[in-house]
Formats: structure tokens, sequence, C-alpha cells
């Protein structure tokens, strides 16, 4: 396949960026995408040219690290796909690609298409966890939980944290993330102690960050690469403002 | 140089309590006053960082990746092993951990094994605890399931996301730890050097990926938990950025490394297509427990999978290992997958590939239960192949995977030299010459939660909290040192990219040091791979410079120490004459093509010891002691 890049070049946080047109030529249909981008990258470095910067990792739709916008979506075209996990042959011979780097304010551009995230460990540093120390826990099998519950909380828990959602809302909220978390902790048993204060203070942090608020677009979960559902949002909203209603 | 491994005296089941109550206590109050580094962020790193924040160290954690939740102990899917014995099938902490010596082929430490299956109880406790979703029976009690190389389901999963979920239970905790202000994390940030003080561990350099700003950081003692160096082959199923960059480093600076040609092949991975491949992706083995592997019997029999008649099918391994069956243990499985190949009979482009059928499995159990068994795993492989193994077989071969070699340390995970702790993957520990599947996470959370806070205390209570300046004159060094590098690998300016030397490599690793090694081919890839090296020196092409984030910068640090690191592993190889587990000279087989071990001469664990690149290291043996289990050749037939 022949293909025409239009990709973000940005050198760092501080300086302008703006679209670069590339071609990529002979690409085969079973190229994962970011190999097609590795491809157009050796290409550029054998003409003197500046790589194209990306994050990625494991390449197997799990860590979380790839990201990209394509053709104006979230991790591109296919649904329930992370970048690394698309391949070429959904696209077409000859097709224009526009790529960008999530865009969103609480994800300041680091670099091309790589961007800061760590707003989302703040959140999580927030309350995103169950306090146990380490030793001096029960026998696993002393506390039951229920196979739908477990399914459920692993549905929430499955949240790989790239950021789509965030790139894809046109407020920028961090909703299905936060909610995702909250809503895998909330729905155990091992976290209902700190059920409350886990949601209040995950909400607060969002906020802080700068993270935009839900109108309840769907776009999150249209690009989510793990399918996380929109319904975790409304249970978080149900915990927080329950939490709220607690703490008069 | 004598290498004392520290084993507690007493019998082995008794050992690690023991050894636990002989360990010297810190005052919380002294606590604080000592300082811990952790470089690294996965199950063995994010584990350990955590539980010694909670126990009032202070702590700085580092990570290359742009957030600790994103280590490649993540990816892992199928489960962790723990002798719960919940399902009532015969398991003990003592057959997990005769499974786990059996299966590392007679080339690990008794004590340290027998630790591990003993602590594998609490590790899913712990979990637990934290909320690590674990799939559940309808009881709403702990569901498992089994494993290679084991016959008791002592597996527990997260669906195929056990690594992620272990691995977010861990980060959950050092988030928490975070906050806390008990750990000070630095991600984007690589280690590129370990200090040393007087023969002690005292610090590292390293580079902040974004700024370029190369520093040094100060402890009092170092905790490196970097994981494997599967890359060494250029494909593998580990993550791009897996390199064995800070536990080299380490080597260079007297760290012994052990058993480094240990290396896992994993038997189920989707096969290569092209050139253009950046990784192998694994399909969890937990596949085979439902899925059988066959071949056709004939050669070039190029027919669909679906035409070709039962009869007419080779099912490989159950033939060949009638007791185990699609679950022999991975080192004999990828061989028996590279045989049929050899001889002709894979399937897919280029023959280099098996299938792996579940219609049987479909048949019997319905549809709707392997989705809900496999599901994710079945997108995955239809996302890569474009082909949907609920109809058609999926095809795997084997690739690079896990390697249970690593810096050697003793029984309390320190290395030789004193305040060097390596945990996980990063060390030799516990696997020998092959680890068992689900048992990669059990170690590395192991070693982080239960044994490295303890072992450390010991340490500690010898020392005084001795931290020293960065601005001592050996940092200063040591930081010079690194800056040089760095420079001179932007000073190159040839006309060969990162990738294409990596590429060079790996292709030599795999041929001639992979699946299976050679007296002759190793002695050819130990000729080659210096010219190799000194070709990288004075071709490579690293655009941009230094101080910016410059990823092709970071490849080319990581490629240069695989350059030098390789010829350790063929050395090692090739020192070691005899097949044991992984590592499979062609010259020692028994008359039906199995590893056979010679304990007589390689009963020990290679050490080696740097010299100087292009010098021949020196190999220190351990040797390997077993007064509770009866060495035997192993058999899963």
């Amino acid at each position: 396949m022949n293909l025409t890049l239009r990709v973000w070049r940005q050198k760092n946080s501080t300086s302008q960026g703006t679209f670069i047109e590339y071609e990529a030529d002979d690409i085969s249909p079973d190229t994962s995408f970011l190999e097609m981008l590795d491809i157009v990258n050796e290409g550029l470095i054998k003409r003197g040219e500046d790589p194209v910067a990306f994050d990625h990792d494991c390449r197997e739709g799990i860590c979380g690290t790839c990201g990209m916008v394509i053709n104006g979506i979230a991790h591109g075209p296919l649904g329930a796909t992370t970048t690394c996990q698309l391949h070429m042959r959904h696209f077409k011979d000859g097709q224009l690609i526009t790529i960008e780097p999530w865009r969103a304010r609480p994800f300041p551009v680091i670099k091309d298409l790589v961007v800061d995230r760590s707003a989302f460990d703040r959140v999580i540093q927030a309350g995103g966890y169950i306090s146990a120390r380490t030793g001096g826990t029960p026998d696993g099998n002393t506390i039951q939980i229920s196979k739908p519950d477990a399914d459920l909380a692993m549905d929430a828990a499955a949240c790989i944290g790239c950021g789509a959602c965030v790139a894809a809302c046109k407020n920028a909220s961090a909703m299905l993330f936060v909610a995702a978390k909250v809503s895998h902790l909330n729905i155990l048993p091992q976290g209902k102690p700190e059920k409350d204060r886990r949601v209040v203070n995950m909400v607060r942090a969002m906020d802080e960050e700068g993270f935009g608020n839900c109108t309840v677009m769907g776009s999150c979960e249209a690009v989510c690469p793990k399918e996380i559902s929109l319904d975790f949002i409304s249970r978080m909203n149900r915990d927080y403002l329950g939490a709220l209603w607690r703490s008069r | 140089m004598k290498l004392d491994a520290k084993i507690p005296s007493g019998p082995l089941a008794q050992k690690w309590s023991k050894h636990r109550h002989d360990i010297k206590l810190i005052n919380p109050a002294n606590k604080r006053k000592f300082d811990v580094i952790v470089v690294g962020s996965g199950l063995a790193g994010g584990s350990a960082a955590a539980t010694l924040s909670e126990l009032g160290y202070k702590v700085e954690c580092f990570c290359f990746q742009d957030s600790p939740r994103r280590a490649h102990s993540i990816a892992a899917q199928g489960g962790i092993n723990a002798a719960k014995n919940y399902q009532n099938d015969g398991d003990s902490v003592y057959r997990l951990f005769y499974d786990t010596i059996k299966g590392g082929d007679f080339r690990s430490r008794e004590a340290n094994v027998y630790r591990l299956a003993e602590v594998s109880v609490n590790i899913i406790d712990q979990c637990v605890a934290q909320g690590v979703p674990f799939a559940r029976e309808y009881s709403g009690y702990l569901a498992n399931r089994s494993f290679g190389g084991a016959q008791v389901s002592r597996t527990f999963y997260a669906r195929g996301q056990t690594g992620q979920q272990l691995l977010l239970g861990a980060y959950q905790a050092l988030a928490k730890q975070i906050e806390a202000g008990g750990v000070k994390m630095y991600p984007r940030t690589e280690m590129l050097d370990l200090v040393l003080i007087n023969g002690q561990a005292k610090g590292i350099v390293v580079r902040d990926l974004v700024t370029g700003e190369i520093s040094s950081h100060a402890a009092d003692a170092v905790v490196l938990a970097t994981g494997g160096y599967g890359n060494v082959f250029f494909l593998s199923t580990n993550a791009k950025g897996c390199n064995v960059t800070a536990i080299w480093r380490a080597y260079k600076r007297g760290a012994l490394m052990a058993n480094p040609c240990f290396t896992q092949i994993h038997p189920t991975c989707i096969p290569v297509t092209g050139e253009h491949q950046s990784k192998l992706t694994l399909m969890s083995e937990s596949l085979r427990n439902d899925g059988r592997v066959w071949v056709p019997k004939t050669k070039g029999d190029n027919r669909p999978p679906n035409e070709i008649p039962k009869e007419e099918r080779d099912y490989f391994l159950e033939r060949k290992y009638p007791a185990y069956g699609n679950l022999a243990p991975r080192d004999i499985s990828s061989r028996a997958a590279k045989e049929v190949c050899d001889e002709g009979r894979g399937v897919g482009p280029g023959g280099r590939g098996v299938y792996l059928d579940f219609a049987d499995a479909i048949e019997r159990l319905g549809l709707n239960v392997i989705r809900e068994r496999y599901g994710n795993l079945f997108e995955m492989y239809e996302r890569i192949t474009g082909e949907d193994a609920y109809k058609i077989p999926m095809r795997i071969y084997p690739a690079s995977h896990y390697t249970m070699g690593g810096l050697w340390v003793d029984y309390n995970l320190m290395s030789n030299i004193p305040g060097l702790y390596v945990i996980g993957e990063a060390n030799f520990s516990d696997h020998g010459a092959n680890r068992l599947g689900a048992s990669a996470l059990m170690q590395g959370l192991a070693d982080g939660y239960f044994i490295l806070p303890y072992t450390i205390g010991d340490y500690f209570a010898a020392e005084r909290p001795a931290k020293p300046s960065v601005d001592d004159p050996e940092f200063k060094k040591v930081e010079s040192e690194v800056a040089e590098r760095t420079k001179k690998l932007l000073s190159i300016r040839g006309r060969r990219t990162v990738t294409e030397f990596h590429r060079e490599l790996g292709k030599l690793m795999w041929d001639k040091c992979g699946m299976a090694r050679n007296e002759a081919g190793l002695k050819e890839a130990l000729d080659t791979i210096p010219a190799m090296r000194r070709e990288f020196w004075e071709d490579l092409n690293v655009l941009g410079d230094g101080n910016e984030l410059n990823q092709s910068l970071e490849y080319a640090g990581r490629v240069a120490d695989f350059m030098e690191f390789a010829e350790l592993v063929v050395y090692d190889a090739l020192t070691r004459d005899e097949s044991s587990g992984a590592h499979f000279r062609e010259e020692h087989q028994t008359p039906d093509g199995e590893a056979r071990r010679d304990d007589e001469r390689f009963s020990y664990v290679s050490a080696w010891e740097y010299q100087g690149v292009d010098q021949r290291p020196i190999l220190h043996k351990e040797p390997l002691v077993y007064e509770e289990v009866h060495l035997a050749q192993r058999s899963y037939k």
C-alpha cells in the first residue's frame, strides 16, 4: 500500500507545532500502525531528518502507552483497539492519514505525538487504591465475592489508562477513566471502607488537574480500547452524591 | 572469588521462617534514616517500593516509562501460581516446590524455590485484599485453572489480564505511598549507571528522558528490578523498551551475571509475518488447556486445516507426551514445534507455524464457554492476523519470552556487591533452566512484597545510615562517563540505524543461540559479535542531540549494551556443555530428542565476572546441592 501521512510535528512543549506530510510507500497490509510509523522513521533517519517521536511499549494492547488521534479518532477507525493493535489492512491504498497527539490541556505535548499524562497518576494517588498494608491480610477465600460483582469489577478494572477518553471528549473530561477506577474498587467488598473518601478525593483531584466536565455524549466510550462502559460514570455519580450526602 | 549463597541451615521447610526470625530488626524511628533506590516499577519494583515505604524507609523509584503503571509485567496474561490447594486436588507447598525445581530441570536452588512456594499463598491473600479482581466461582470463592508443567489447578487469574491486574494492585499501593510522601517517583527516567563507593552500591546515574539531563541519586542501598533481556533476540514477546542496560551496567561495575544462556522460548506466539515485524505477540499458555496442537502428518500438505481429516493430523504433543499432552512445559513444547517445522511440516507463510485448534473444545464445551475463557485472546489474534480462530485453528510458533538468567544474588537477594539487591526477572534466582507458566508473576511479587523488605533490614542493621553526597567525586566521575558515552553515540553519524543493528544482532542470536545451540554455531557467533559491535560504534546514525526527548538515542544506548551482553550469553551457552531446560545443546540429547543433563559436570550456577570489553569474562561456579529432591531425568511422558 502507498499512503500519505499528515503528521503533527512539534519540537518540544514550548514550541509551535505544525503538520508535515510524508509518503509511506510499500506498506504491507499486515503491518501494525506503529510498525508503519517505524518504517517511515527509518526512512527519515536515512534522509537525515528527525524521526517522529511517539510513545509505545508493549505493542500488544495492554500497557496503555501508545495513543494518537488518527483521522480525527483517538486510536483510529477500528473500535475497541489501541493504536498498536490497529493494522494497515483497515486502511485503503492511497489514503491520506492525519496523525495528531492527544489534545487536551491536562495532557501537554512533550514532543510530536508524545504527551504528558502524569495527571492520571496524580488522580490515582488521590485515592485510587485500597489501603492494604503488605502482610497481615486474611486468607483470600474468607472474602466471598459473587461472580457478577467480580465480573463487573473486572470490566471496570480493565482500563489501561491510555487517555483516549480524554482525547475524544470535547470537554477533555477524564470521567470515564476516574469512574472506571472508582467503580472497580467501590464494587468490591474490600473497597467499601474507603468508598466515600475515594470518590470525593479522586473527583476533586480530577477537577484540580483541569479535566472538564462530563456532558454524557459518550465519545469516550466509543473510542475506549477496552470498551469501558458509560454506566460506570452513572455509578460514580451515584457514589459521589451518596458520599456528599453522608458527609453532610 | 568465593560465592556464598548464604542459605540458612536447618531443614528445608523451616529455613525461611528460621531466617526471618534471625534477621535483625531496625527501630521504626531509624528506618526513615535509610534511603533506598528502586529501579523499575513492575511487579517486583512496584511492590518492593510500596512495601519498603510502608515500613518507613525513604524510597526513590525510577522507571523509563511515562508512568509506573506501564511496566511490562502488565502484559502477563495467564495467571499466577499459588499452593493454596483450594481445589483439593493434592496441591501443597512441597508439590509447587517440586514442580518448579523439576520444571527448571534441576538447575535452581532448593532453598530459594521452597521459599517461593511458601510465600505464594501470601501473595494471593495480599492481592485479594488490594482488590485485584480475580476470577470467582458462582459460590463467590476464588477460581483456579491448570497451566503448563503441572497436574494440579493452582493458577489464579483475572481473565486474560492477570499481569495487568496484579501490576495495577502494586501500582496503586505505590500511588498511595507516593501521595503519603514516602516514595518519590521518577517516571521517564532511565538508569544509565551504578555508583559504588568503597565497594558498596550507593547510588545511580540517570538520564531524564524528556530534558536529557544527566544526574546522580544517592542512597544506602540500590534495588534493581529492571526485568529481563529477551530483546537481545530483537523479536521477542517483551515490550519494546525492555532492555539489559541496568543489570549490564551493574555487571560492568563488578556484579556477577548468572546463567545468562537460560533464555526461555515460549511455544504459543503468533508467527512472524514479515521483515516489518517489530515484536511478537504471545497467546497465553492457558490456551493449551483447551486447544490441541497439531501439524499435518505429511510434508507439504497445503490443504486448509479444516479439510485435513483427523487421521492425517499429527497431534505431536499428545503423541510424544501422553501424560501432559498439550500442557507439556514451555521448553519441551517449543522444541517439539521447531522439530516438526524443521521436518517441513510447519504451516502458514514460511512454514514456521503449528496449529492450535479449538474445534474439539468448542464441540465439547460450547462456543460460549470458550468465548468466556479466552475471548480477549481470540480477539487479539484476529486483530493481528485477520483470522477468526473460532472457525479456523490459530497458528502459533515459539518466540523469545522470558530470561531465567540475570544478576547473581544470594538467598537475601543481594548481589555480590554489598548493598545492591536484584529482584524479579532481573535476577537469576528461582527458575533454574526453565520457568513454568504463571510463575513469573509469583516470583516478582514474592521478591517485592515478602522477601526483600525483610532481608534488606538485615543489611541495614549492620550499617549506619551513610548515604553519600551526590557531589562525591565518584558520582561526578560516573556522571561524566555517562555523558561521554551519550556524546559518543550522537557523534558517530554513520549510515545505519539502531534498528538495523538490533535486527542483525537479534537474528544472529536467534539462529545460533536460540531454541537449539551447538558448538560450531556458538563459536561462529563469538567471531561475529565483536565485529558487529565495532561496526556499531563506527557506522551508527543517531540524529538529534542529548538535551531533548530523543528516542533513537535511548534505543542506541540499549542496543549498545545488548551488543556486549550477547557475547556473554554465547560464552555461557558454549561453556555449559550439556542440555538443561531451555538450554538445548544439540550435542546432548536422549535418543528421543530430549535434553540430556550432565549433573556430574554442570550442576552449578555459572556466575560471570567482567574483565573488560573484548576480554573473556571469568567463570565462577556456585555448586547446586540437592538435599531434598532426587535428581531425575525430567519426563512429562
